[in-house]
């Protein structure tokens, strides 16, 4: 089985092609091995970060933008929102600020990406 | 009253940004950065996705923190900048005029850098007929209301432009619940990245049309639904194709314009390719202590590549500051053919170069040559060649002649 990927880890995008025969996995087109790693993934348990935004009350500004500390199952990304969307934080708020700790069980935080200071 | 400064910068986005921070740390300290924001950071601010970074700092980070790591330093060296100014006018003796609201000021400069940026094309540039609702937005403004201002746009989406920023909005739009139902291009090639029409579109199942584009918009106050059609190989609509799409909101990911308005009135010569200055491999525009780097120079694909180009640009301006003057560039940089421009158009031919250019078009397996009196003086093997994708290359001083324009062309 052949399977054709654009692999996202980095601006490269590289083509991918992934040869599947009898349980092994062939990766070729990655200029480097995050490439086949990812097409692995891909083919197992595709996984990815997400960004939002969390509410502050009295800040400078209304939003902090987050993201998630790693990957997670790509079928739980609308779950993850949920969990985000029912969070506000009181300002000041910075950067590397853990808004939830081990998401969902996920084992990945939601962290600050802005530094939201005191209005 | 006219202050005085050595280098005075306009734009605190990421250019400006490295520029400063590079300056100051070759020692010049005698800068000033004018932002017309109420913060620092430029476009930064609102790109919250993540991929940044990944070739300047070597990890992967948002935007706000990708301009933070600039930002922090600007604060840690306490290097000078306001918010919240406006630059009025740049002089072509660079005497700037400042205006905030605490006032005028009148700074005579010995070094102007641009570094404005980019704005982004509009409806009304496109000529995109029918009515005029509520509800049209270009992809950057509709980020600025959902991500700074946590105002929602709409419901139901129709994006047309496969730019990047149109893709990474149809994801965010999604993520915040609404229903994007196509991103529609008129070329016959995606405008954006490939890792994002994966993860932005393939991943939430919004379809991308090619060669189409919308030719009516419908509405009274607010967008009803907009027309599409498919072009033919002159990108004109084909009678006959029209469909009406019924959504709330129309997101224009259509390209972006380099903002040269300021270096214009400084009468400082422009590329009719990039839309940005001509510049030499010192970043000096054709006028002696005007510089200009990152998206207002030519529009970039990642920031990264902003910031580096940023930096370089302060090497030579610390270069030009102690002596007052760059050495001659006489050798001019043309484009031959596949290749849509070529960034920096004037070399000296006595030190390695890095060029950055665009291919015209879509290309499989091909070829990146420069030549010089006829003769190949570098070339590169690519895999694929894109409009979409930025191809950098160093040319190193040996493989320069002394004196003859170079062409850059790329061949199948």
């Amino acid at each position: 089985m052949l399977k054709t990927y654009t692999c996202i880890i980095c601006p490269n995008g590289c083509d991918l092609i992934a040869t599947v025969e009898k349980g092994t996995i062939l990766v070729s087109g990655n200029l480097c091995a995050k490439g086949e790693a990812y097409v692995r993934q891909e083919l197992t348990e595709p996984k990815r970060t997400i960004t939002s935004l969390i509410l502050v009350e009295g800040g400078q500004l209304p939003l902090a933008s987050v993201r998630l500390t790693i990957p997670i199952p790509k079928e739980r990304i609308f779950d993850v929102m949920r969990e985000i969307k029912k969070i506000s934080v009181k300002a000041p708020v910075s950067i590397g600020d853990v808004i939830i700790r081990n998401v969902l069980g996920l084992g990945s935080d939601v962290v600050s990406t802005k530094d939201v200071p005191l209005c | 009253m006219t202050e005085k400064k050595d280098v005075l910068i306009i734009g605190g986005g990421p250019a400006g940004l490295a520029a400063a921070v590079k300056l100051w740390e070759k020692g010049i300290h005698d800068i000033l950065i004018v932002e017309r924001e109420k913060t620092l950071g430029g476009i930064l601010r609102q790109c919250i996705h993540d991929g940044f970074g990944l070739t300047r700092f070597k990890t992967t980070l948002s935007g706000p923190e990708y301009a933070q790591r600039f930002i922090s330093r600007v604060h840690e060296e306490e290097i000078a900048y306001v918010t919240n100014t406006t630059v009025l006018d740049v002089s072509s003796n660079k005497l700037v005029t400042l205006a905030s609201p605490s006032g005028m000021r009148f700074i005579q400069t010995r070094v102007v850098i641009f570094a404005m940026g980019c704005r982004e094309r509009t409806r009304g540039a496109l000529a995109i007929p029918g009515e005029r609702p509520v509800g049209v937005f270009t992809a950057g403004v509709a980020q600025a209301y959902i991500n700074l201002q946590n105002r929602m746009v709409g419901n139901e989406v129709v994006i047309l432009g496969s730019g990047d920023i149109g893709m990474i909005m149809a994801r965010r739009l999604t993520l915040e619940g609404a229903h994007v139902k196509a991103v529609y291009e008129i070329l016959p090639t995606p405008s954006g990245l490939a890792r994002n029409i994966h993860q932005c579109l393939d991943d939430y199942g919004i379809p991308l049309y090619l060669n189409h584009t919308v030719t009516n918009i419908h509405g009274n106050a607010r967008l009803t639904g907009v027309t599409i059609a498919k072009v033919d190989d002159r990108l004109c609509p084909i009678t006959g194709t029209e469909q009406d799409v019924s959504c709330d909101t129309l997101i224009l990911s259509v390209g972006l314009i380099p903002e040269n308005e300021l270096t214009k009135g400084a009468e400082v010569p422009l590329d009719t390719h990039t839309h940005g200055a001509l510049v030499d491999e010192f970043f000096q525009t054709e006028r002696n202590g005007f510089f200009s780097a990152g998206n207002v120079l030519h529009v970039h694909d990642l920031v990264d590549f902003v910031s580096l180009e940023a930096e370089k640009m302060a090497d030579s301006v610390s270069l030009y500051l102690s002596e007052d003057t760059l050495p001659a560039c006489p050798i001019s940089i043309k484009t031959g053919d596949g290749v849509g421009h070529v960034v920096p158009q004037k070399i000296g031919g006595k030190r390695d170069v890095l060029f950055s250019l665009r291919p015209q078009a879509k290309f499989g397996a091909s070829t990146l040559q420069f030549l010089q009196g006829g003769e190949v003086i570098a070339e590169k093997m690519l895999r694929k060649a894109l409009p979409a994708e930025m191809i950098e290359l160093t040319v190193r001083k040996e493989q320069f002649q002394e004196t003859g324009d170079v062409e850059v062309r790329i061949v199948c």
